[in-house]
């Protein structure tokens, strides 16, 4: 059964608060989770105001900049800071992306920042994704072939063919599809969620894999695929503008006409 | 041993927007209509079983407090009846695209407010 409320040891309670330099006249204001396994206190919200003149034009900058000049013990995952490495993704401003792609002037008001929705906390921005990470293993992300791989040279492919797999091999496992999703939040232990039936699409999808008929049997479970009931949270919040709802309707549809 | 980890806000921080309004709305709806089945069912029962047993239950009917309710399950009924075409395109294959989803979502808002207004109008006047 949904739980809509946060178990007692989740809720949040006020922070501190980091003022700006006395001499900045372009000052936004960020509030941002925080949680540490080394006390015993409940996740807070920090605030932190910044310059924004001395500051890069992206939310990750901003969050590189408190890391480096007000706070050190903000902990957050951070690599490419080009939208490529799938790792600085959070919610900011009420919708999951990569702090690295989202620009701090699309935020009206204050940024407010919090980890991947309903997961559970390892420190601050940084979610345990260990159950995600399962489950894509579960799908077998890899070719399956039954045809020896030619002398060589690649395993080839039609235009067509190739054409099939766009939109779907440009993920780059950020999970911020998955925590979007209410069905995903109520049912994670066995619901796989969009990012990683998006990936078991692009098998089923791709025309050098020969196992589409035994991937889409594994599929065909009402709680593992089923449990999508469109809502579309997904495709709306992806950062890099895929479509997993409409890969998991490729799925059902597939299912529904063999 | 190291405390539990917290769970993340969820409900209380993500941003309601269209695509997650329509659908929850779309199971209360169906809800909604489900005990109002079985009000409509109650009323049947009442006209099978004589003038009495109908006068009963027109006088609770055409209470406001009745009217109210009926006109809250007409609502409901052309809402999940529309987004229910919406979920069978859906499903088709059709749609699918965030943009084509918002011009959908706001179709069905307005056809559910017209079929609703033309349904009482007819009703009242």
């Amino acid at each position: 059964m949904a739980e809509f409320a946060l178990p007692a040891n989740s809720k949040m309670t006020k922070g501190q608060s980091h003022s700006a330099p006395a001499n900045a006249k372009n000052v936004k204001t960020f509030q941002i989770y925080r949680w540490s396994p080394d006390d015993d206190a409940n996740p807070r919200v920090d605030i932190f105001n910044i310059d924004l003149d001395a500051c890069g034009p992206m939310v990750l900058d901003a969050l590189i900049k408190i890391k480096s000049e007000q706070d050190s013990s903000l902990t957050f995952r951070r690599s490419c800071r080009e939208g490529i490495c799938g790792s600085c993704s959070m919610n900011i401003d009420g919708t999951n992306t990569l702090a690295c792609l989202k620009s701090i002037d699309e935020v009206k008001g204050d940024v407010k920042i919090f980890p991947l929705p309903h997961m559970p906390v390892v420190k601050d921005l940084v979610p345990d994704l260990s159950n995600a990470y399962r489950q894509l293993t579960s799908i077998e992300p890899w070719l399956k072939s039954d045809k020896v791989a030619p002398e060589g040279e690649e395993r080839r492919q039609s235009p067509e063919e190739r054409e099939k797999l766009d939109g779907l091999w440009e993920c780059v496992l950020c999970f911020s599809c998955s925590t979007a999703c209410p069905s995903y939040w109520w049912n994670s232990d066995e619901y796989l969620g969009p990012a990683v039936l998006l990936q078991a699409y692009r098998w089923v999808a791709d025309s050098r894999d020969d196992h589409t008929s035994e991937r889409l049997d594994a599929l065909d479970d009402s709680f593992a695929l089923y449990r999508c009931h469109t809502i579309m949270n997904c495709a709306k919040t992806c950062p890099k503008g895929l479509n997993p709802g409409k890969a998991i309707a490729s799925i059902k549809s597939e299912l529904a006409n063999r | 041993m190291a405390k539990p980890r917290p769970l993340s806000p969820h409900l209380q921080v993500y941003r309601p927007q269209l695509t997650s309004v329509l659908s929850i709305t779309h199971r209360v709806s169906g809800v909604v209509l489900t005990t109002g089945t079985i009000t409509l069912a109650v009323w049947l029962t009442c006209v099978a079983r004589g003038p009495e047993a109908f006068a009963v239950m027109a006088l609770v009917v055409g209470h406001p407090l009745g009217q109210f309710v009926l006109f809250g399950y007409s609502v409901a009924l052309f809402y999940h009846g529309m987004n229910g075409i919406r979920h069978l395109c859906w499903d088709l294959g059709f749609g699918l695209t965030i943009p084509e989803v918002y011009r959908s979502g706001y179709v069905v808002l307005g056809v559910t407010c017209g079929l609703t207004a033309l349904l009482w109008f007819s009703v009242w006047f």
